[in-house]
């Protein structure tokens, strides 16, 4: 970094010695002085990412742990371990290894409970950070890529997720891999060879744990890895939003520097995630194989659920009907070689609403910029009140997916509330349309009215509760005047107007641009423009009574 | 003024007229006034504050002892009830260590490291002059290459990359046989017995009461030498009775049963789970997976749920002894429908 010029650094603490030591061989300190007091915005809803960073840690560790004990062979054994209902019982030497990390490692229980829990934890925490960043348009430019990114970050944690569950190839998972070949088997053309190339010929064969192994412990693992610090990477060039409030704007980032404070808080998070982990894990059973033995095409036992995160798509399977009235869903197409079958009550819900979602998902940015024609910078994200459309388009897609969510537990709803099982699935049927839309029409009014009662607050000030009697007999309610910084947090958001459509070079509104000119009316329509000081103004002179601050005087004008 | 709080937003004042925002604006009054804090105007607080983060640091170290006991301490018997003692131990050891830690440290961070909120500059992600040399670049080095003035060299490279993907295609290749018509065909054939599953006793026809339902497998399945669950993921039956009335058998299975006694494949027709429910009242079969339904006195056709074929029908009937045996192997492919099944 020094010149020749200039006289060298001599160091005369330790801890210029040290810095000294590693910048003359790595140059750290540019890295340093570059990061070292880096500002970060602080906001309860940006744990969510750290959540999934530090669970994907906590999986790490103890994934580690458990590959030193376990073995993904599919050969068949007898168990003489120390459960003694299973003693003797013919088992894959997967199964039985998954037993033995339960009941001979010390530990070994505890390693797979919090392996497995961190798991939920990792896939929920993805989820939740990323509506977060849905909902306050944090996607927006510059950070499309990034939000690519993070919609990446959760395929391959569903991936991760699913390879593992199966891993201990136990009663439970040996089902659910079946539904998968019969899924795979549905997709026309190459589905049968798929099957037979995933699981080493039939189902379920003896190949299909040791591949699930590898990639669960190895690919996509590496993936996410990779993925992560691509993630992570564009924060740093990017900073991190903030929300709106009284000193904040695009231009700036306002917050903690990284040393000491910030470091500490997420550094300690670290700590609680994980004992959060370790408490759940010591209280709440999860995965007790032993109960559900060993993995046999036979027997299966009822009202069993996936994991939280494959639900969905489990929930879509279950509300397909096979026959519409009297029309089966699954078709015998004659072609000039033969007769095909196409199965699409398999096919369109394992694909359709899964892929609408993620689909969706990813364009959602460039969807959004193309309708609002907002090609800017933003780093200060909207409260989601403030964005009516996104936050209900938003809401229906939570709808849409709690729906299918629902479903995958259609029995356990029937059984415990003891209703019909086939009405909780016609019920949940007519929701899958029907959700969505009341969920989008319900957000959107709500959050207009939040706009409201936010200018309403601006403009008169808060309730004080306190009533006052005038000379005339009229009784009022005092209201407070907002101090100016708490006001700006509430007026201090864009609201722009719906745009006609913009003729091209050569005059002409092209049926594109006319699309777009809809959409958006659709977006902007019904917003609510933020309060104005003139509005204030024109408040303060025919308010008949308004309080300052300290509540104390009423002023009558 | 206009009513703000009521009226439709286009008919009220809430909408502002296009162009006025930005002159009619509230201006940022910029940062609030920083906040002391307890912990930094009396000493006594701060003093209680260090207390409080060293309490939690101690709590750590106790967990950590706590997982040790556990660890050592608990004798494990082959029994749960142990198992779950020490997991609980390990559990809140780990837990108590881990908290401490990390509440002490975010404790110590917000009542006692300096908390003011600093503003930082943005820089831009790239300067307009970046973007223009790095464009140049771009440009200098497709040029140089000469990739667009010489079109030989560009087409033969795209053919050599698009093929020479394809061997890493290929070399999957042997990850599994050809299905051939392996889904086709199970265990079953003619003279085959009904047996218990698992233990593989065959099923005498007087065994089998009005109502009663029977898990059933190949007789021949627990001789098998090696892929025994393959063979069994097809072959595996239900074996119900009904009140031969009951039954409705279509043109041609007439005798597919005997004396009310009617087999049917086990596997879902939908994707593929044991369909092993049987409600015997109503004669309905349920898959508990996606809640397929399958009517006996139907034939098995499908009466609610994803599903839409019928279980296939095993035709039974009985040996001399008096065992129940198959009359021939299933006359279609069990389980998930697939392209080829036709």
């Amino acid at each position: 970094m020094s010149s020749a010029t200039q006289t060298p650094f001599e160091p005369t603490t330790s801890t210029g010695r040290i810095t000294n030591f590693v910048d003359e061989r790595v140059g750290g300190s540019g890295i340093l002085r570059e990061f070292g007091r880096k500002v970060f915005p602080d906001h309860w809803s940006f744990m969510f990412g750290e959540v999934a960073l530090y669970s994907f840690v906590i999986l790490l560790l103890s994934g580690t742990f458990l590959t030193f004990f376990f073995d993904p062979s599919m050969a068949e054994t007898h168990y003489h371990g120390s459960y003694v209902p299973l003693k003797g019982v013919e088992m894959s030497v997967a199964y039985s290894s998954s037993l033995n990390i339960s009941f001979e490692v010390r530990g070994g229980l505890f390693m797979r409970q919090v392996h497995h829990w961190s798991a939920l934890l990792f896939v929920a925490s993805v989820s939740v950070h990323m509506l977060r960043v849905f909902f306050t348009g944090a996607f927006r430019k510059p950070r499309e890529l990034n939000w690519v990114v993070g919609g990446v970050l959760l395929i391959l944690s569903l991936a991760a997720g699913f390879t593992g569950y199966s891993l201990p190839d136990d009663l439970l998972s040996g089902n659910g891999l079946r539904i998968i070949d019969g899924v795979v088997k549905s997709i026309p053309i190459v589905g049968t060879y798929i099957s037979f190339f995933l699981f080493g010929g039939e189902f379920p064969g003896t190949a299909i744990i040791s591949r699930l192994y590898m990639l669960h412990i190895m690919l996509v693992p590496a993936m996410i890895l990779l993925m992560v610090a691509i993630h992570l990477f564009m924060v740093v060039v990017h900073k991190h939003t903030q929300y709106p409030g009284p000193g904040r704007n695009d231009r700036n980032v306002v917050g903690y520097p990284l040393g000491p404070v910030y470091a500490a808080k997420a550094g300690g998070f670290f700590f609680i995630v994980f004992g959060i982990i370790a408490m759940i894990s010591a209280f709440f059973q999860i995965n007790p194989i032993w109960n559900y033995g060993p993995y046999d095409p036979s027997p299966v036992s009822a009202g069993t659920q996936p994991d939280w995160y494959i639900g969905f798509v489990d929930g879509a399977l279950r509300l397909m009907p096979g026959w519409l009235f009297n029309i089966p869903m699954e078709w015998n197409i004659p072609l000039p070689w033969g007769t095909n079958t196409l199965s699409f009550n398999v096919l369109g819900p394992a694909l359709i609403p899964a892929g609408l979602i993620f689909a969706l998902m990813f364009t959602y940015p460039w969807i959004e910029r193309w309708v609002t024609r907002d090609n800017r910078e933003h780093h200060v994200l909207d409260r989601p009140r403030n964005a009516p459309t996104r936050t209900a388009i938003g809401v229906a897609g939570v709808v849409l997916y709690c729906v299918m969510w629902a479903a995958a537990s259609s029995d356990l709803i029937a059984t415990h509330f003891h209703v019909s099982l086939n009405d909780v699935t016609y019920w949940l049927r007519a929701l899958f349309f029907i959700g969505p839309v009341l969920g989008f029409i319900v957000t959107k009014r709500v959050a207009l009215a939040l706009q409201r009662k936010d200018r309403e607050i601006a403009l008169h000030g808060r309730e004080t509760g306190r009533i006052v009697r005038l000379p005339h007999g009229e009784f009022q309610e005092i209201h407070a005047q907002l101090d100016d910084y708490k006001r700006y947090k509430l007026v201090g958001y864009e609201s722009p107007v719906a745009e006609e459509g913009i003729p091209n070079e050569n005059g002409i509104v092209t049926k594109k641009e006319n699309l777009r000119a809809k959409l958006s009316s659709f977006f902007f329509e019904d917003r609510v423009a933020p309060a104005t000081p003139s509005e204030l103004e024109a408040g303060h002179h025919h308010e008949a009574i308004e309080a300052s601050d300290d509540d104390n005087k009423a002023v009558t004008h | 003024m206009g009513n703000h709080s009521d009226g439709t937003p286009t008919s009220s004042d809430a909408v502002a007229k296009a162009g006025h925002e930005e002159v009619d604006k509230f201006q940022d009054p910029g940062l609030p006034p920083h906040r002391l804090r307890l912990a930094d105007t009396n000493p006594k607080a701060a003093k209680r504050a260090e207390r409080q983060v060293a309490w939690l640091f101690i709590i750590s170290i106790v967990g950590t002892l706590l997982f040790f006991v556990g660890y050592f301490g608990v004798r494990l018997d082959d029994t749960i009830a142990t198992l779950r003692i020490q997991n609980t131990f390990l559990g809140l050891g780990v837990a108590f260590a881990m908290l401490g830690i990390g509440t002490g440290i975010v404790h110590w961070a917000r009542a006692l490291m300096p908390d003011h909120e600093v503003a930082e500059e943005r820089h831009e992600i790239r300067s307009e002059e970046d973007r223009q040399a790095a464009v140049k670049i771009i440009d200098d080095i497709i040029d140089e290459t000469g990739i667009k003035r010489r079109p030989l060299i560009r087409n033969t490279l795209i053919g050599a990359v698009a093929l020479a993907p394809l061997p890493a295609v290929a070399i999957f290749r042997d990850l599994g046989p050809l299905p051939g018509d392996m889904l086709r065909h199970t265990l079953w054939k003619e003279g085959e017995r009904l047996a218990r599953d698992p233990d593989g006793t065959p099923i005498k026809a007087s065994d089998v009461t009005i109502g009663s339902a029977f898990h059933v497998i190949p007789e021949s399945l627990n001789d098998l030498e090696e892929g025994k669950l393959n063979a069994k993921a097809k072959a595996v039956v239900l074996l119900m009775r009904l009140k031969p009335e009951d039954l409705n058998p279509s043109e041609g299975r007439e005798d597919w049963s005997y004396n009310g006694i009617v087999a049917y494949s086990k596997i879902c027709t939908h994707v593929g789970c044991p369909v092993a429910l049987y409600e015997q009242q109503t004669h309905h079969l349920l898959c508990p997976c996606h809640q397929s339904t399958f009517d006996l006195t139907q034939e098995c056709k499908v009466i609610f749920g994803p599903a839409v074929r019928p279980l296939p029908q095993l035709p039974i009937t009985v040996d001399a002894d008096g065992y129940l045996v198959a009359q021939s192997d299933f006359h279609e492919p069990v389980g998930p429908s697939f392209w080829e099944r036709g």
